[in-house]
């Protein structure tokens, strides 16, 4: 047991850059975590050194190995010296150098073993990631944290691929972090508060300083209600009734006494935001889908807070919300004087504040209606509790402010992907007859040298000599293993080939290359914050390239 | 020799690649026991940059069978540097990164001898970096990676018109921001290289000083403005005293002169983070990109070393936020690139063009994104500064130039231009081309003619 003390270093100053994309609440969830390893080999380590590092809570390494002279050289965790000792052990004492705030913990027993002896082990974990596992193992696994409902993170290393498979029944997401998102104004559907502050503002009596620095947000609203006075209230739909509206705003800019129009930014500014901001308002297909998910229709005392608050947003959506989501209440900055832009901030601030109150007040009176007066899980940094309980002011209105861009992950179980019967055969037949080279190839290739495993107790490829030997064999397992799975097709040759010649190696580069990949989505897990992969991801390290299926 | 370190099952890993090849080796590749030797004994490979990066690369080649390794690093080392330089502990900050990162790798990894260097890459020259066989730039810095990239480009060597195969040090680069990153493959003269592809970086964010000044709107405004405005006029901690992002106490002056500006235009969300974030104009960084960029040039390095497998071709794109997305494309090579074509470049003004045009054109065009272009001519033989920045007493005595036109400056058409500027070793020679404004047609305007 490496048990350590924290480092006494002040942890906004230590974790600063990573503060920036998932704040202090992030790392809050971070800190309470325990994440468990099983196997310490290359692979393995990178993943666990790249959670160490942001400061999990704590770490747990099952590993019923020894060490051995080819682990030591491909693993920077392990030193030459401790060759013959425990794989565990070892791993677990340098790897507990990287942060005095992280606790190390280690069982020198196999996975195999633990399963058969205590099941239970693994339930206390917050996810659990599994390395080099054969399948019966793998399954017996899986469905003890499917059971419950324990994300599990398979990952492989071979040659120069490198595989990866989350299984989580249901993983929520609040804060999604879109890269590119649209803005929330709502020009289509100017609201009571927006309509007041834009009509209150008279271009013609404005100075010449007033007339060029009104927020183009406003210029659009105003042009846009003029338009819509000539075509029966709609909003331009189209590429030309957009450059009509163009011509329209360019037409107001104003002119000096020569008629020379003036440098007016902001009018430039309205034209330029023309296609992007004058957008219909509507729900995301991902939110409807959780509207009508069963979880969001039939709410009961034992419901996620995640799907309390869903339906608590659906029911304003079809209530106060008059069809659409609560206003985000942030605009983007423009040109404008100070004043005008804080005014007509506020103005999107309120209405998104007056939002909030109303899918508070349906929060707490579902949770009333549904006898849910103990506190559902809260975090405690996270939250300033209302009296009312159970669900904090602060995650109402971080879901409110996300509402556009909430997600839900649901991965197939591994079970489910192995059974004969529920195999995803269609995925894997559209890759297996794709013409040019295919990534996804790959993973019928992982199952194939499994298979070969399976037969000749060892991989192909494990000595030079075995290598053209062993590529009509391999090739004679994966005609087994597709026909199983009812598909006619073969690999190519050149793959099977490929294969053979990596031997089941595990080169460091692609072990460190999925550490980083591997211990994102773990970040991604125990955060609850941005979108973790659903359900494979395979990455080609010839070419650098990769993709993602659901098997 | 290489063996004297080795254990029993050492390389097993790597050499499953090494000695046997595949459908997918580079064709000249020819699998052998000898490949491993040479990555260990002649190889010598020059990482740049001991950051985020470079520590993942000193622990990926040393892992992959390479030991001649050389790190170049000017920083030493930061707490908030801690969260992903895994070779660093809270005991080495304020020490050079090279040094640490070195001894480090050097001590857990036997048999690896990484050398330190704890300088800026411009304190080097071409003999330098031409010993080296690849070179992976592990930076922050756009600026330093043209300027590596100018070095390599300097290097190669032509024969009637030929390039010089051997003179060719393959360039890997990488680089990450928050969850994104990118990792790219440069053979200096024969792919595109960092210049030719300068659009892919985007441009700096700056706010326009008047609304700094004037109309500030949001929290950052007032936070430049205490930056930019009022604390060379105050000087709170001394005359002549800069703003060092990493000292509390000057943070916590910004951070309060930020708030009155804010209270009083009402501007709300200025907090301490804020406040450094843009003093110091901190990218957010994690360990786990950087770890996936890092090994991804790290297997880029090993296919070039070995030939094991054909080189990445050039260009792969990384993000995370969503799922893990890749994606991988072939990055043109520009044929009228300013470092790596050999194309003459030509500079096309008017005779009634001032110098500061020419100047302002290098800075703003897309093509050339310089920083502080310095501009030398000859004439009868002898050198003439026609402007330069960096120099302070050589930029007093040539600033009156920059209101001159090119015709009182006595330049004519076909003279040579020599621009010197940070992003490059060494400086660019340009012909200028001085049309009359009857040439310069309306749709002509300043571009590099080919």
């Amino acid at each position: 047991m490496a048990e350590t003390k924290g480092s006494g270093l002040d942890k906004n100053n230590k974790y600063d850059r990573q503060l920036r994309l998932w704040g202090d609440h992030g790392q809050s969830a971070l800190e309470a975590a325990r994440v468990c390893l099983i196997n310490a080999t290359a692979t393995g380590t990178e993943i666990l050194k790249n959670v160490i590092l942001p400061g999990i809570g704590s770490f747990t390494i099952v590993d019923g190995h020894k060490v051995r002279g080819e682990d030591v050289g491909n693993n920077f965790f392990l030193l030459a010296d401790s060759i013959g000792k425990s794989r565990a052990q070892v791993a677990t004492e340098l790897l507990g150098e990287l942060n005095d705030d992280v606790t190390g913990n280690f069982v020198e027993e196999s996975v195999e073993t633990l399963l058969e002896s205590n099941p239970d082990y693994f339930s206390t974990f917050s996810v659990v990631v599994a390395i080099n596992l054969h399948e019966k193992a793998l399954l017996q696994l899986g469905g003890v944290l499917w059971e419950k409902n324990i994300p599990l993170l398979v990952c492989r290393c071979y040659g120069f691929i490198g595989y990866l498979r989350l299984a989580v029944r249901e993983h929520t997401i609040v804060e999604s972090h879109p890269d590119s998102a649209l803005e929330d104004l709502r020009l289509d559907r100017p609201f009571p508060g927006l309509q007041t502050f834009c009509d209150s503002l008279n271009m013609e009596t404005m100075t010449k300083k007033e007339h060029g620095h009104t927020p183009w947000l406003v210029l659009l609203y105003k042009y846009v209600q003029e338009w819509k006075k000539t075509h029966d209230g709609q909003i331009p739909k189209n590429y030309k009734e957009k450059n009509m509206l163009k011509e329209m705003i360019r037409k107001g800019i104003r002119q000096n006494e020569e008629g020379v129009p003036e440098l007016e930014e902001n009018f430039d500014e309205a034209v330029t935001h023309v296609n992007s901001a004058l957008v219909t308002t509507r729900i995301p297909s991902e939110v409807q889908a959780l509207f009508d998910d069963p979880c969001c229709t039939n709410i009961n005392s034992e419901s996620k807070t995640f799907w309390i608050l869903c339906r608590a947003l659906h029911d304003f959506v079809h209530n106060e919300g008059n069809g659409d989501l609560p206003l985000r209440g942030t605009i983007p900055d423009m040109t404008s004087d100070s004043e005008r832009y804080i005014q007509l901030q506020n103005v999107y601030r309120e209405q998104a504040a007056t939002d909030m109150t109303a899918i508070r007040n349906r929060v707490h009176a579902l949770l009333q209606s549904l006898g849910r007066d103990e506190p559902v899980f809260v975090d405690p940094k996270v939250s300033h509790s209302s009296p009312c309980g159970a669900v904090s002011d602060n995650e109402i209105k971080t879901f409110c402010r996300n509402a556009a861009f909430l997600r839900l992950v649901r991965c197939r179980s591994l079970a489910e992907e192995y059974g004969t019967n529920t195999v995803n055969k269609d995925e894997l037949n559209m890759h297996l007859e794709s013409e040019e080279g295919d990534d996804l190839l790959f993973y019928i290739l992982l199952r194939g040298v499994d298979r070969f495993y399976d037969e000749y107790n060892r991989y192909p490829g494990r000595d030079n000599s075995d290598v053209e030997p062993d590529i009509p064999k391999l090739k004679t397992c994966l005609t087994k293993l597709l026909h199983d799975w009812g598909l006619s097709g073969t690999v190519k040759e050149d793959y099977i080939h490929e294969m053979c010649r990596y031997g089941a190696s595990e080169v460091h580069s692609i072990a460190s290359y999925m550490g980083g990949v591997v211990a994102q989505e773990v970040i991604k897990i125990l955060t609850t914050q941005f979108v973790p992969i659903n359900n494979t991801y395979v990455y080609n390290g010839f070419l650098q390239t990769s993709t993602t299926v659901q098997l | 020799m290489s063996g004297d370190m080795d254990w029993s099952g050492r390389w097993n890993h790597i050499k499953r690649l090494l000695e046997r090849t595949g459908p997918f080796a580079h064709p000249d590749f020819e699998p052998s026991s000898e490949i491993l030797g040479f990555m260990q004994d002649s190889c010598k490979i020059l990482v740049i940059g001991a950051g985020g990066l470079g520590c993942e690369l000193l622990k990926d080649l040393a892992l992959m069978g390479f030991r001649d390794i050389h790190v170049i690093d000017m920083d030493t080392i930061d707490v908030s540097n801690l969260n992903r330089q895994f070779l660093f502990r809270p005991k080495d900050v304020g020490s050079p990164k090279a040094d640490v990162a070195a001894t480090f790798v050097n001590a857990r990894v036997p048999g690896c001898k990484v050398t330190a260097h704890y300088a800026k890459i411009q304190d080097y020259d071409e003999p330098f970096y031409s010993g080296f066989h690849i070179l992976v730039c592990g930076l922050d810095s756009i600026v330093a990676r043209r300027w590596i990239n100018g070095m390599l480009i300097g290097l190669l060597r032509y024969e009637d018109g030929q390039l010089d195969q051997s003179s060719i040090i393959p360039l890997v680069d990488g680089g990450t921001e928050g969850f994104k990153g990118n990792a790219r493959v440069v053979l200096p003269g024969m792919t595109a290289c960092v210049e030719c592809t300068l659009d892919l970086y985007p441009p700096q964010i700056n706010f326009p000083l008047c609304t700094i000044a004037h109309t500030p709107r949001l929290p950052e405004h007032c936070i430049e403005y205490v930056r930019i405005l009022l604390w060379p006029k105050e000087e709170p901690f001394g005359a002549g005293v800069g703003i060092d992002g990493d000292d509390p106490k000057h943070i916590n002056w910004i951070l309060q002169k930020s708030q009155d500006r804010a209270e009083e235009y009402n501007i709300i969300g200025i907090t301490y983070r804020l406040t450094q974030g843009v003093v110091k104009r901190i990218i957010p960084a994690v360990a786990s990109t950087n770890a996936v960029i890092a090994a991804a040039c790290a297997t880029e390095v090993f296919k070039l070393a070995s030939s094991c497998c054909q080189p990445l071709n050039n260009y792969m794109n990384f993000n995370d936020t969503e799922g893990v997305y890749t994606y991988t494309f072939e990055a043109q090579k520009r044929e009228d690139c300013l470092l790596c074509s050999n194309a003459p470049q030509t500079l096309t003004f008017t005779e009634s063009d001032k110098l500061q045009d020419v100047i302002t054109f290098l800075i703003e065009s897309n093509t050339y994104q310089m920083k502080s272009p310095g501009i030398t001519t000859s004439a009868h033989g002898k050198n003439k500064t026609l402007y330069m920045q960096t120099v302070k007493s050589i930029e007093e005595r040539t600033r009156e130039n920059l209101k001159k036109t090119l015709k009182e400056l006595g330049l004519r058409s076909g003279q040579e231009l020599y621009v010197a500027d940070v992003t490059t070793p060494s400086a660019v020679t340009f012909t200028l081309n001085l049309a009359s404004h009857m040439e310069m047609g309306a749709d002509s305007e300043n571009t590099v003619a080919n």
